[in-house]
């Protein structure tokens, strides 16, 4: 996911937010990870907008992708350049309508924006945890999430929504707590990794590894591995567009100059995109958490997880109503990997909607203004939002 | 056969008979919903339950906005995947005479659903013999409005054919109504009289034997 942050256009906006954190699995009675291992105490960074009303069943969560962070929507202060990264989509009268849902994001699990991940302070040795921390799953996310709902006294959910790995989240949530999804979307997302995902993660994660001040892991105190994890976001950038989206945005021009410089510079628009991409990245994102949160997608694979490697036999503990979205040029995570999982939906009798979107930005699609994908969330949401109150 | 009494002009007159003939409460599958306005009226006025199939992006995210469960998809390839018998009615308005293999699709019409309603353009109206037989050209009409060379609707089927053709593949047919509509396909008349020859769509309610 790359930060594709656009002020909305019309400049409506759900205001001022404020980034609260929630602490839990205080030891003794620390969380036991998918791996068996002992986590805690947990720290979960969130947000919250909208107003939770009091039947407490306007409820939407939205799950974010590997770099992103509770900051969904709105400002922390006045003078904030930026909005949370998916302020297209939420706020008061967008796609999801703040004025009507209460909407609550949480930064996941091993990330570095708040929550407990490899740069916390270890309890046992008052160090950074680094290569200590456990490896964590997509299931340890979501059942972090799930004791930050019981916090928030929320029993049930009307609407999971995310993107990417946000969207291995959605998948996560309607068959680990069946009972508490009303409905889910998954957008440009998979039930598990193609060997293509993971060979992307693979050189990047080695990209991190290579760089010798990455040190195993142990840079808290000393220069960080800025040139591994700016190599790492290159690779997720390019996966992130589509070859055409790329020959849109960039062909084969050249960057401020006219003819080759015949060395080793930056000479394509391209090239110089992805060096900015990259350093961009390093001064908000910690390499061990990179590490950490493509290894947890890499092993997601929720048809052995519950279903024996069946995705029929997988979804047929899932309760919700589903729309899945998928784009035309996202080859990252392909239409035919969200056909497969509508298919064994359809096989369980579920209620699921499919659209495939005509985008031409690739695996992005999903965080860049899209009229198209706005209305399908309104009309999804209000559907469900209406039948719930039946 | 029982005569329709269509409440809702607003929708084509071959959707308004369709209506007609659904049990309120019943789950329903649209094959081809298009824009959503037979599901969209059977949920309101009828209760049901529904899902429909559209082939084209546009289309569905219309039906998605209207609060409708509907799927992006070639119907051919989707109706495999629902479990036997998941529907009371599978409706097929339209659509039959642009389908690849429309046995195959009609025995999976029926597997996936108790009843199934199919409607389709009549191409042995007079209009059409007249065409053929006075100007020696494949007749082009209102409803059938396309060239030889650019019609989508590759299935040239009457509705003695499909009376026979239902026969023939071991189906029953449980109502049928002839159909000639005018302005928009939105008002029409039944055709009791010669339908083969006079109506512009047939309609069929067909079952399992």
């Amino acid at each position: 996911m790359s930060e594709y942050i656009e002020h909305d256009r019309d400049g409506v906006s759900v205001g001022i937010v404020e980034k609260k954190l929630f602490t839990f699995a205080e030891p003794p009675d620390e969380m036991v990870l998918d791996n068996g291992a002992k986590l805690g105490p947990v720290t979960l960074a969130y947000e919250t907008c909208g107003t939770l009303n009091s039947d407490k069943n306007n409820v939407v969560l939205i799950l974010h992708a590997l770099s992103g962070d509770s900051h969904a929507a709105g400002y922390y202060k006045n003078e904030d350049e930026k909005p949370g990264w998916w302020d297209i989509m939420v706020g008061p009268g967008k796609g999801i309508d703040t004025d009507k849902y209460f909407v609550v994001c949480s930064n996941i699990l091993g990330s570095c924006m708040g929550s407990t991940g490899p740069c916390t302070t270890n309890p046992k040795n008052v160090q950074p945890y680094a290569l200590d921390f456990p490896v964590v799953t997509i299931g340890d996310m979501v059942a972090a999430q799930k004791k930050l709902m019981d916090h928030l006294g929320i029993e049930k959910i009307l609407c999971v929504v995310g993107g990417s790995i946000g969207g291995m989240q959605v998948l996560e949530w309607t068959v680990r707590y069946p009972d508490m999804v009303v409905s889910a979307i998954p957008l440009a997302t998979t039930t598990k990794h193609s060997a293509l995902a993971i060979a992307f993660n693979e050189v990047a994660r080695q990209a991190i590894m290579a760089d010798p001040n990455w040190n195993n892991g142990n840079y808290y105190y000393g220069p960080k591995p800025n040139l591994g994890l700016a190599v790492a976001r290159m690779i997720g950038h390019i996966t992130y567009l589509s070859d055409e989206s790329m020959r849109l945005k960039f062909g084969r021009r050249l960057q401020d100059k006219g003819d080759f410089s015949f060395n080793f510079d930056a000479d394509f628009q391209v090239e110089s995109y992805l060096r900015y991409q990259g350093k961009k990245f390093v001064d908000r994102f910690d390499a061990n958490s990179f590490l950490y949160i493509t290894k947890a997608s890499d092993y997601y694979d929720m048809e052995k997880l519950y279903g024996e490697g069946s995705a029929v036999k997988a979804f047929s503990r899932a309760r919700a109503k589903f729309m899945v979205v998928s784009f035309t040029s996202d080859w990252l995570y392909p239409t035919y990997q969200s056909k497969a999982m509508v298919k064994a939906m359809k096989k369980n009798g579920l209620d699921v909607s499919f659209c495939e979107i005509e985008a031409e930005w690739g695996h992005d699609a999903f965080l860049i203004p899209n009229v198209r994908l706005t209305t399908l969330m309104r009309g999804f949401l209000e559907r469900v939002c209406r039948e719930t109150k039946k | 056969m029982s005569a329709a009494k269509p409440k809702n002009n607003s929708m084509r007159y071959d959707l308004q008979i369709i209506a007609s003939w659904i049990e309120p409460g019943t789950h329903v599958l649209d094959l081809g919903c298009g824009n959503g306005a037979l599901l969209k009226f059977l949920i309101k006025n009828k209760q049901v339950t529904g899902s429909g199939i559209e082939l084209e992006e546009g289309k569905v995210a219309t039906c998605i906005e209207k609060g409708l469960s509907v799927l992006q998809g070639d119907i051919s390839a989707e109706v495999s995947d629902y479990p036997d018998q998941t529907f009371d009615y599978v409706i097929l308005s339209q659509t039959l005479q642009q389908v690849y293999e429309p046995d195959a699709l009609i025995r999976a019409l029926m597997r996936i659903g108790k009843k199934g309603i199919v409607s389709f353009p009549n191409f042995s109206h007079w209009a059409c013999r007249m065409q053929l037989l006075w100007t020696g050209y494949a007749p082009v009409t209102k409803q059938l409005p396309f060239e030889w060379y650019n019609t989508p609707n590759i299935r040239v089927i009457t509705i003695k054919d499909f009376r026979k053709f239902i026969h023939d593949v071991g189906l029953k047919i449980l109502n049928e109504i002839a159909i000639n509509t005018h302005s928009q396909d939105r008002y029409g008349k039944i055709i009791k009289f010669l339908p083969n020859m006079r109506a512009t769509y047939g309609i069929f309610l067909i079952g399992n034997k």
